[in-house]
């Protein structure tokens, strides 16, 4: 009796698979991509929904790259319409989405994300350099005679003597992370520019200068701590000593455990990151398919709630969440540009 | 008797006095009293590292089934609620129903005058889902337009912690002297009868004490370093700076040295509010018996304070740390002290979808998704699971080929939870177009993850039953499918039941596989069939623990808890299923 009534369960499952595999038309936006932009973008979505212009978007976190993947994958409803990425579309996915039909792009640069060195509040005050900061954590240096050692600093104040005599213990995003790329280009690479040995050896030799910026230490130095931010900071309280990488909005959120340390003399605040002088910030985007406006319901609508002053102006509900916003006049661009749909080109110095 | 004897005596002539014998018991007993106490001592501290992290989840998740709302009196006017004028159900959806409550914290606190100020009182207190409480009210009855009554708004995250303590340390302490204020608004004096602000200044003399003391050290640190280098620009940076710190550092210790002189407080020392007279003042600098303060909420009058009748109220965290500034905490306090502030039961944590703003979101979303999804997993699973089970057990021959099945079943058992996500995005979205982020995928996606556990623990249930139960039945006649289905199967359903729940409690935690087919997603809708967007508990617990907000945290714990007690459940039911079904022989 319960198995016959089992198994009949189960056809209706498989005859329902089969109906779903049929309907095809999608009422519901889809997003993918960057867990960085993700809290920005559901904050957005909720908004839309509430709003009553159409159902919630479901928006996925999958990280910037895992994005571009299934965005670029084809145009149509079985694909997502738009993908949140912490770093700028690369050549080489914009050719992939043109290889796969992918044609028409809409770029929105949503505003910056501040990627800040902080430790426990209990802790010294740093003022690092980038200099400082590769020195630190760099898996290889240029040693006394210019060749390249093992990173034989342990202390910072072997760095410079201005800093605290504490053991370099650094927890930061581990490979797979957006943040952990943007870490490496905007400290890694630019410190390793300002060493005078460095500087030559990128001359002669890029690739290897390359590998130099991007290993970082391996001797507990550097400490690989996950792609939760939280857990930083959680670690950052317990331990004074330790000095940890993540995302502005963390430091905005926690202000009452930890501290941002300055960086080439500046400290990282909302100010400070959006008028551009705190250098460790990089833009945030979305890009939508323009082939899917008028094709998946809603889109636009949900594009001019993104790109609207309640959410992306100066108080907008984004800057409530962390995001540092755009400098007017830029916005400005952004929203003209977003909302006339122009579309991305190859040209556009990807 | 010689015979047994014999071998007794040879035990002894081996070496082996009555006294070695003994001592040799007593280390086997020893060894086993050991064994016993190690075995005690795993167990007790297993149970204690349980307790331990149920007894933090619960600590954590606490605040989370608590919400704070503030009582307001709303009167709903027809413009703000009405979109063409009309009474109409249509017309009322789309009304402002902020506007109701902006009005009505306006006339609460009718000091507050520049928009910038309205703005914040309205959007730093309240929260963005409070106006629902209003629409629902006056949906159910649009006779309620024009009239008063009185709602539970809901108040924004920031002012849930802040009432929840746990925000900011606060204290309170009473006047002792009478304070006799200078002004009711702007910036004012307070003068008491008493010493009544020298524990402050006390306090605040203590820190300014401390980091004297710590910028001393870090000079001397800084000279030591620069002793130890030669000559030239290096050693006299460091020297230069060492010179800057000892100058704040005097400067700290000439103020801790003047006496009688006021002392003055920052955004980066602990808050002190003084509550007086209906209004708030927020100290700027502290005497003995006199300080002044900026008035956040405006005094009724300038009359004298009698002892008892005002106190002083200390945050322990500095403004500059908190996201509610002192001006809207006076505003909070003021809230409480009309008596308007209430907890409740955080029903909404259970009956609402996700959402971004902490205070609104609830549980309902995942939980609805993980049951869906399960129930596609045990509808496919247990049918084609138990039926592989009794094939392979019952009827099939014993060959290679079916050698080769049941080494592959094994093997499947141990493949990683990622790979079956894999293979779901392949074939049931890239071949078979199924939906996305859909718990009908994310239920076949599982079905596959717990097929050899369900099997193996099948088969091994279908072999306990005893061989004479099923000659029993094929000696009175049964054929063997009869043999099987109407004797052995049902004796072996406990085992099966077993199985099936350890594999089901195996799919619900897992969220790496559903990662791949879009079920880690922002989702604000519950989902309402099997093909809905959609995510599940593991993955709302997963979503929630990396936001920044932090009241997000005690969300997560909550969700832990509701994980866990649907993994009770599941294991309840199952082991009652059980008892009803146990035979013993």
């Amino acid at each position: 009796m319960t198995l016959r009534s089992t198994i009949s369960a189960a056809a209706l499952v498989i005859a329902s698979v089969a109906i779903a595999g049929a309907a095809e038309a999608r009422d519901q936006i889809r997003i993918v991509g960057s867990s960085t932009v993700y809290p920005f973008t559901t904050a957005v979505a909720e908004q839309f929904g509430k709003s009553g212009a159409g159902k919630a978007p479901v928006v996925e976190s999958t990280g910037t790259g895992g994005g571009m993947k299934l965005f670029c994958a084809g145009v149509g409803t079985d694909h997502p319409d738009a993908t949140n990425a912490s770093r700028r579309m690369k050549k080489s996915e914009f050719d992939d989405c043109a290889k796969n039909g992918v044609k028409d792009i809409v770029e929105l640069k949503v505003g910056f994300d501040g990627i800040v060195i902080a430790n426990a509040k209990k802790g010294p005050d740093l003022k690092l350099t980038k200099e400082q900061l590769f020195l630190a954590l760099a898996r290889e240096v240029p040693g006394a005679d210019g060749k390249l050692v093992a990173n034989p600093y342990k202390t910072w104040s072997d760095l410079d003597k201005s800093l605290p005599n504490e053991k370099i213990e650094v927890l930061g995003p581990p490979p797979t992370s957006g943040t952990r790329d943007s870490f490496l280009e905007l400290v890694m690479e630019q410190g390793a520019e300002k060493v005078p040995a460095l500087a030559a050896l990128k001359k002669a030799d890029a690739k290897a200068f390359e590998k130099t910026w991007k290993s970082l230490r391996e001797d507990g130095a550097w400490v690989d701590a996950g792609e939760n931010d939280n857990l930083i900071v959680q670690k950052l309280d317990a331990n004074p000593k330790a000095v940890g990488v993540f995302g502005y909005s963390f430091l905005e959120e926690n202000t009452a455990k930890i501290k941002g340390a300055m960086v080439d003399g500046v400290a990282p605040d909302f100010d400070t990151i959006s008028s551009g002088q705190y250098k460790v910030a990089r833009p945030l985007f979305v890009y939508f398919k323009k082939q899917h406006v008028g094709v998946v319901p809603g889109l636009d609508k949900f594009i001019a709630e993104y790109v609207s002053d309640k959410a992306l102006g100066e108080d907008g509900y984004l800057s409530r969440k962390g995001l540092v916003p755009l400098p007017k006049a830029e916005l400005a661009k952004v929203r003209a540009d977003v909302q006339a749909l122009t579309t991305l080109s190859a040209e556009a110095g990807l | 008797m010689t015979d047994l004897a014999a071998p007794l005596t040879r035990a002894s002539g081996a070496g082996l006095s009555p006294d070695a014998a003994r001592a040799r018991i007593r280390r086997r007993y020893r060894a086993e009293a050991r064994f016993r106490l190690y075995g005690m001592l795993a167990v007790g501290f297993a149970a204690l590292m349980l307790v331990v992290l149920i007894a933090d989840v619960v600590n954590k998740a606490w605040p989370a089934f608590f919400e704070t709302r503030v009582r307001l009196g709303v009167t709903p006017t027809l413009e703000q609620v009405s979109t063409d004028g009309k009474l109409e159900r249509t017309s009322l959806m789309g009304g402002d129903y902020d506007a109701v409550l902006r009005t009505s914290l306006q006339e609460l606190f009718p000091g507050v005058k520049d928009r910038a100020s309205r703005r914040k009182l309205f959007n730093d207190l309240l929260s963005t889902g409070a106006s629902a409480a209003v629409r629902e009210r006056v949906l159910a009855d649009p006779s309620l337009v024009g009239k008063t009554f009185t709602v539970p708004a809901l108040l924004d995250d920031a002012a849930d912690l802040y009432f929840k303590g746990l925000m900011t340390g606060r204290s309170e302490r009473g006047g002792r002297g009478t304070l006799i204020p200078s002004a009711t608004t702007g910036e004012i004096t307070l003068t008491s009868t008493a010493d009544d602000f020298s524990a402050d200044l006390a306090d605040t003399k203590r820190a300014l004490a401390a980091t004297a003391r710590s910028l001393r050290r870090e000079a001397e640190r800084l000279l030591r370093s620069a002793a130890a280098l030669p000559a030239g620009d290096e050693r006299a940076r460091l020297e230069q700076q060492a010179a800057e710190i000892v100058a704040q550092a005097a400067d700290k210790e000439q103020r801790l040295a003047a006496t009688g002189g006021a002392e003055p407080l920052d955004a980066s020392e602990p808050s002190k509010l003084v509550v007086l007279d209906g209004g708030i003042i927020k100290l700027t600098s502290l005497g003995t018996n006199e300080a002044t303060g900026i008035v956040l909420a405006p005094l009724a009058s300038t009359q004298p304070a009698a002892a008892g009748s005002w106190k002083v109220v200390t945050l322990d965290q500095p403004e500059a740390n908190r996201k509610l500034g002192d001006q809207q905490i006076a505003w909070l306090e003021q809230l409480r002290d009309k008596g308007l502030v209430e907890r409740a039961f955080a029903t909404r944590f259970f009956t609402s979808g996700d959402s971004r703003e902490p205070e609104q979101a609830g549980i309902l979303g995942g939980l609805v998704g993980s049951a869906l999804t399960m129930l596609v997993t045990l509808v496919l699973c247990l049918p084609v699971g138990v039926g592989a089970a009794i094939y392979l057990e019952e009827f099939a021959p014993k060959n290679r080929l079916t050698d080769l099945v049941e080494v592959n079943i094994n093997n499947l058992a141990a493949v990683p939870s990622i790979v079956f996500g894999l293979l779901g995005l392949a074939v049931f979205l890239n071949f078979f177009g199924l939906p996305r982020s859909a718990p009908l995928v994310g239920g076949l996606v599982l079905a596959l993850l717990v097929l050899p556990t369900i099997i193996i623990a099948s088969r091994a249930a279908l072999k306990a039953v005893p061989p004479s139960i099923r000659e029993g039945a094929l000696g009175i006649g049964a054929s063997h499918q009869q043999a099987v289905f109407h004797h052995v199967l049902p004796l072996a359903m406990p085992g099966i039941m077993t199985g099936t729940i350890i594999g089901m409690a195996h799919a619900l935690g897992e969220t790496a596989p559903l990662l791949l087919i879009g079920m880690v997603a922002f989702i604000v809708d519950v989902p309402a069939a099997v093909t809905d967007a959609a995510t599940v508990l593991p993955v709302q617990i997963f979503l929630w623990s990396d936001l920044p907000e932090a009241a997000f945290q005690a969300k997560t714990a909550g969700a832990i808890i509701v994980l866990l007690v649907f993994l009770f459940i599941m294991n309840g039911v199952a082991i009652l299923l059980r008892r009803r079904f146990e035979r013993r022989w």
